[in-house]
């Protein structure tokens, strides 16, 4: 019998392909199912909000940076504005602050009912995915009766946010929260401990907490490696001291430390801390007087360079800033978890099936934009 | 005279003709309808299951959305890749389709309600079923893309191990029944005992081998949790990702028949067919027919039903773990069951559980 010749097959999986979560593209070179090789080409959602920054006023640059992660818009809002406020010497009210705290956090549980919800979908059960919408679209409800916005909310302002709750939205709020935590027991039971999901996501692409620092990954998915880092915690901002919460972190209940159920699991945890947060915001907001913004007309930074970080739902989100003192920043640069998370990706897929490099990429939660800004 | 009695005088054209005519009559009257209503109860079905609507504005609650669906894919373009293989990748929807409806073919739905009686009904089962295979091996080569070959690639791997435990555990019937024919067998379930008589209660080894088949045929089938050859999520749609307008409306029609076949066979096999306890065997005229029709595809319908509530429930098995699943388990418990079965037969004299334990009293 003849030699059969046998290569390796080169793949195109993207940029458009239903589970690379927006426009990435990764070109695998694969044996059969197996994958030898997966590089990742990115770039096809680049929009250079950067460079659109140094031509923007401080607070001209908001509505930019809701485009910067679209999935959890507020939680990018909230990061420039920090960054801002901190080191222009910006105070922000009380009430402001609240509210600040509640609706990063419903768009944290937003963001998070999308990540898990797809990694479901991706995995092959679309039910759960439309269990987890259905729930998110209550959190875009009510985010939609604070600003009008359901996905670029442009909610927050530099020292403050855009509007106070309406009448009647606080007790709608807690509706909600008291009505997604069983919603969250019935997720659990149809799929996070289903059997073959936990075949399918436990001991698949283990980060080691070595490899999770080495790779500079953030957010939950440093702590699906078992790291106990939250800047809501560790570098606070806001009135996040005052809040009670747990900052979760991967156990590997069902295989290793770091693995995908890890990193699903997790999230699936910090959604119940966040209605937890939400709660005790909620009784502080009801507390609270006054205004909701201090509105400033021209704001400068000092000249310098500054960045500060805060907690998004793909992790640290930093703004890094240079500033010559006048009206518009020098130079900006965004740092997201994606961008971080799609570095180990070449690592993590080799050797995996393509079924589940789809596993890493939904585990990882990549929100494309995030990635090229 | 009979239909058969006279059309064996006549010349092989004229046979040929009415036997052309008669296939399209009955895919046109029968098969395509039931495929559609397949679909219909597909998407309500999901739809309750996922807290939305599914399809309601079409017919009475929604009821003609699969006619609305089929003459906007009638109408569409018929799309062929540039560097398609075009003899095959037009072919290979047609082998799908008559893969499944030549299944129907020996599928009893009544006492007297058979297309063909075949004496040798379950091997032509499992022979004209794995005419399915082909067509999705072929669509998924000539499509030239590389991920509707993978798809291709893997719906050879996983029917053709499945068709395994899914042929063995026929066998286990067929031991029990004495017969290969479906009415056959489906008359050896009757019986004044009620569900006691349905092979499926027969004894241990054929209550297991019912759940071995379904899940076998559910594999080849080419269902969540083992849709392997489409894994949309994986393989964008796997070996039907190039194909458009009628080719890809006969893939679909295809599969949701075969959800439908899958629940024909296990009610023929193993729960009594057109059986309903407390009814005689032969009951007289035309009500009796229709009576056992009505039981027939009550019990298929929604056993149906149950195929579709296990898509929308479970996550998809990794390729792997499929064939892990097949080898390590499904074959070695469908040989277990065999020798079991036989071996029952030998120590009871094919006596099932109920008949023994009503022998004590």
């Amino acid at each position: 019998m003849a030699e059969v010749k046998t290569d390796l097959m080169t793949l195109n999986m993207g940029p458009v392909h239903p589970s690379t979560h927006g426009v990435i593209r990764f070109v695998l070179q694969t044996d059969g199912e197996i994958i030898h090789r997966c590089v990742p080409d990115i770039g096809y959602l680049h929009r250079s909000i950067e460079k659109i920054a140094e031509n923007l006023e401080y607070y001209q640059f908001m509505p930019f940076t809701d485009r910067v992660d679209y999935v959890a818009a507020i939680n990018a809002n909230l990061g420039w504005a920090v960054a801002v406020e901190r080191f222009g010497g910006i105070e922000v009210p009380e009430r402001g602050e609240w509210l600040r705290i509640i609706s990063a956090e419903l768009v944290r549980i937003g963001s998070h009912l999308v990540a898990v919800g797809s990694n479901s979908g991706d995995m092959g059960a679309v039910t759960p995915f439309l269990h987890a919408l259905r729930e998110r679209e209550v959190t875009n409800d009510l985010i939609e009766e604070l600003c009008g916005a359901r996905l670029t909310h442009n909610y927050i302002r530099i020292g403050g946010v855009s509007f106070d709750a309406p009448t009647g939205w606080i007790d709608k709020c807690k509706r909600f929260l008291d009505n997604f935590e069983p919603a969250l027991d019935e997720f659990d039971r149809l799929l996070t401990f289903n059997k073959i999901f936990r075949h399918r996501l436990g001991n698949v692409a283990v980060i080691t907490e070595r490899d999770a620092k080495d790779f500079g990954l953030v957010g939950p998915n440093l702590r699906g490696s078992g790291v106990r880092w939250d800047c809501r915690k560790d570098d606070t901002y806001g009135l996040y001291p005052e809040m009670k919460f747990e900052v979760p972190v991967g156990e590997g209940l069902m295989g290793t430390v770091g693995d995908c159920w890890d990193r699903f699991w997790l999230r699936i945890q910090e959604m119940r801390q966040s209605v937890h947060i939400i709660r005790q915001a909620l009784d502080r907001l009801e507390a609270a007087t006054g205004s909701v913004w201090n509105e400033k007309r021209v704001i400068k930074l000092p000249e310098g360079e500054y960045y500060v970080r805060t907690e998004s739902a793909r992790g640290e989100m930093g703004y890094y800033i240079v500033s010559d003192g006048g009206k518009l920043p020098v130079r900006v640069k965004i740092r997201t978890g994606s961008f971080s998370a799609m570095s180990i990706i070449e690592k993590l897929a080799r050797g995996v099936m393509i079924a589940d490099l789809v596993a890493i990429i939904a585990s990882l939660d990549i929100v494309a934009p995030e990635i090229d800004r | 005279m009979d239909l058969s009695t006279w059309l064996i005088h006549k010349s092989l054209w004229i046979q040929a003709a009415y036997m052309l005519l008669f296939a399209l009559v009955f895919i046109l009257a029968f098969a395509t309808p039931l495929a559609g209503v397949l679909t219909y109860l597909e998407r309500r079905v999901s739809g309750k299951i996922q807290s939305r609507v599914g399809p309601n504005r079409v017919g009475p609650g929604g009821f003609l959305q699969w006619v609305a669906d089929a003459v906007k894919l009638l109408t569409k373009e018929d799309v062929i890749p540039g560097d398609a293989d075009k003899p095959l990748f037009r072919l290979a929807p047609y082998l799908v389709a008559m893969g499944t409806f030549l299944v129907l073919a020996v599928i009893p739905f009544g006492q007297r309600l058979v297309t063909s009686d075949l004496n040798v009904g379950v091997v032509y089962l499992i022979a004209v079923s794995g005419l399915v295979v082909v067509g999705i091996l072929m669509s998924g080569w000539a499509s030239n893309n590389k991920w509707s070959l993978l798809g291709g690639i893997r719906a050879a791997a996983q029917v053709i191990s499945y068709e395994i435990p899914t042929g063995l555990s026929l066998i286990t019937v067929v031991l029990l029944a004495g017969s290969l024919s479906l009415s056959g067998i489906v008359v050896e379930q009757s019986g004044g005992l009620g569900i006691f008589r349905w092979f499926i209660f027969h004894n241990l080894f054929s209550f297991m081998a019912f759940f071995l088949f379904f899940t076998s045929a559910i594999a080849e089938n080419n269902r969540i949790p083992f849709d392997m050859p489409e894994a949309e999520s994986e393989l964008v749609s796997g070996y039907n990702t190039e194909y458009s307008g009628i080719r890809f409306a006969i893939f679909f029609l295809a599969e949701f028949a075969m959800v439908w076949i899958v629940a024909a066979i296990s009610t023929t096999l193993f729960l009594g067919g057109w059986n309903f306890p407390g009814v005689p065997v032969d009951p007289q005229g035309f009500a009796g027919a229709a009576y056992g029709t009505v039981t027939f595809l009550i019990k298929s319908f929604a056993l149906s039903i149950f195929i579709l509530q296990i898509r929308w429930t479970l996550p998809r098995v990794r390729v792997d773990q499929l064939m892990a699943i097949c080898w390590k388990y499904l074959v070695p418990l469908s040989f277990i069951n065999v020798v079991g079965t036989a071996v029952w037969l030998v120590l009871f004299k094919g006596e099932g559980i109920y008949d023994l334990i009503a022998g004590i009293f």
